[in-house]
């Protein structure tokens, strides 16, 4: 159920951002989510694509700094207080976020949302058990 | 009074000559005779004391270097036995570039003696308050500048480094004169006060004696300016004796080398050849009245000029110009000697590999500034925020403990630092000097 997710190192210079997705464009890998965390002289990407494998490869052989983490997918309603039941499932089990990131949904009545947390297993079966829609990592990557 | 002892300080040239080559013989017998380390180097050159017979045979004899003091740790380079030392310092550098040196009686004498005229060139006498803001402990600044202020009859402040606010507050109330600290901090008290709201005629600082870092032109007139004073640049280094090695007077045409007990020569760094006054070359001293850790041929590895011309002061006394660069790598920060190399073992200790790192010194209102970047490595690298800020923390630590300077450390992008085909280039300075 794990989600392959690509972190890139980035300076806070003009036109790395661009470089990075230049890169992946040429080789035909699809992002699908993205994020960044910036503080003022670096920012991490953290990218959602449809061939992680190739993506970190490419990006390690252009010079860049790539690593890879698990992070999990899951839908939740497209409504008031979608996201917060699904987080109200994970803090009673005192499962801590690191950092979370939505989806460039492309259904209509579901958000699409990344979580990075302490401890992956649990946490997917904490939410399974509760019904919240872990997404499987097939499928995040066709999206 | 102008100077401190006339008979020294004005002696016309011929005569010094003589003083020296006298001492210069003198003391060529004490080390070849006390120090296994001198006696061996000569004797592999094919020299004898007895070939030491003025000062023209100096280029016989071998170079010294900062590397010899550290082969010899602690006291290995000592010419006394250890009972005739009363005082030990070292040298401001740190992990693994440390250098000791010791004093006998005789020794803080004559360190009293030359920073005695130091401090009587900035017009200090008896009747001054002199605050020794140089730091006290192993550092030579602070008990050098001391003891020679003794020695003039001043009133001396012995308040150390730091506390500012509590700086400001004793010079106004304990009616300081003159002032001995680093120039940067000296422009941090002048900035300190005008802060505090003091005006220059709250005070009574008349001079300062400026050293332990290079300082330009337009920093003494903005410390001349804010101050209300004299400020005057001194040269000192511990293996020589600590401050008082060399001192402007009031003219500020360069700095008199105390001569009668430290012969200068400028040499070509590369062919080791001795150039002639006017030429710039490395700085290299011969200690000829020190007791205790005498030195021949000392590479001070500072690159300068030498002039011997009479000052207008009346002093016949070589001049040294502001030392205009080193031969090899250290930088001093903020009064502190840092080598490349000690940054480089730090992040050794936090990362897996060498890394690429480049130091970039800037002065900023008048402070110096240190910025270390570090090229990001898989090994380092996260995808969380916080665990890379603990890395930079880490480094600032790091460094912080080694070198007591707080540095900002930047973490950029692999192969964006230059890489050279010979020696690496580890140092931007962009201070003016």
């Amino acid at each position: 159920m794990l989600v392959k997710q690509i972190s890139v190192f980035l300076e806070n210079k003009s036109g790395r951002l661009a470089e990075v997705t230049k890169t992946l464009g040429k080789e035909g890998i699809d992002i699908s989510a993205l994020s960044i965390a910036d503080t003022t002289d670096f920012g991490i990407l953290r990218l959602i694509v449809n061939q992680p494998e190739k993506a970190e490869a490419i990006l390690k052989e252009n010079g860049f700094t790539v690593s890879s983490t698990s992070v999990i997918a899951i839908a939740v309603q497209d409504k008031p207080g979608g996201l917060a039941s699904a987080l109200d499932v994970l803090e009673s089990q005192s499962i801590g976020i690191e950092y979370m990131y939505a989806f460039i949904g492309k259904t209509t009545d579901e958000a699409l949302v990344i979580l990075r947390v302490e401890d992956s297993e649990k946490a997917i079966q904490t939410l399974e058990n509760n019904n919240i829609k872990v997404i499987s990592s097939k499928d995040v990557y066709d999206l | 009074m102008q100077y401190w002892n006339s008979t020294y300080e004005c002696m016309p040239r011929e005569e010094l000559r003589k003083v020296q080559s006298e001492r210069l013989v003198d003391i060529i017998k004490k080390i070849y005779h006390n120090v296994p380390f001198y006696r061996s180097k000569m004797q592999k050159q094919g020299i004898e004391p007895g070939d030491i017979k003025s000062v023209d045979d100096l280029k016989k004899l071998p170079f010294t270097y900062k590397q010899d003091l550290r082969d010899n740790y602690p006291y290995g380079l000592f010419a006394v036995p250890m009972s005739e030392i009363v005082r030990i310092h070292a040298s401001s550098g740190t992990t693994g570039k440390q250098t000791v040196v010791g004093y006998t009686r005789k020794d803080i004498d004559t360190w009293a003696e030359v920073m005695a005229r130091t401090l009587t060139s900035a017009g200090a006498n008896r009747e001054s308050f002199i605050q020794v803001a140089y730091g006290y402990g192993l550092f030579t600044g602070g008990l050098g500048a001391h003891y020679g202020a003794e020695r003039v009859g001043a009133s001396v402040i012995p308040i150390s480094g730091g506390n500012t606010s509590r700086q400001l507050q004793i010079m106004k109330d304990f009616g300081t004169t003159h002032l001995a600290c680093t120039p940067s901090y000296a422009l941090y008290l002048a900035e300190a006060l005008e802060e505090a709201g003091f005006k220059k005629g709250d005070l009574k600082l008349r001079a300062g004696v400026f050293g332990a870092e290079p300082w330009s032109e337009n920093m003494r007139k903005e410390i001349e300016d804010r101050l209300g004073i004299l400020a005057i640049d001194i040269y000192g280094l511990s293996e020589i004796i600590g401050p008082g090695v060399a001192s402007e007077c009031h003219c500020k045409v360069g700095m008199h080398i105390q001569e009668d007990h430290f012969i200068p020569e400028i040499i070509n760094p590369d062919t080791e050849e001795v150039l002639p006054a006017g030429e710039k070359g490395e700085l290299v001293f011969t200690t000829i009245t020190k007791e205790g850790l005498p030195l021949i041929r000392y590479r001070t590895r500072d690159l300068t000029v030498l002039n011997t011309d009479t000052c207008d002061c009346g002093r016949t006394l070589t001049r040294m110009n502001k030392v205009t660069g080193r031969t090899d790598d250290m930088l001093i920060i903020r009064g502190v000697n840092v080598f490349p190399s000690q940054i480089e073992s730090v992040l050794l200790e936090i990362g897996e590999t060498a890394p690429h790192y480049l130091l970039i010194v800037d002065r900023m209102d008048n402070l110096d500034l240190l910025e270390v970047q570090v090229e990001m490595t898989p090994g380092l690298f996260s995808d969380e925020v916080k665990k890379i800020e603990e890395i930079e923390g880490k480094i600032r630590k790091g460094i912080e403990s080694t070198l007591g300077i707080n540095a900002k450390i930047r973490l950029v992008e692999p192969k964006t630092i230059e890489r050279s085909e010979g020696k690496a280039k580890r140092v931007i300075d962009k201070r003016k000097m």
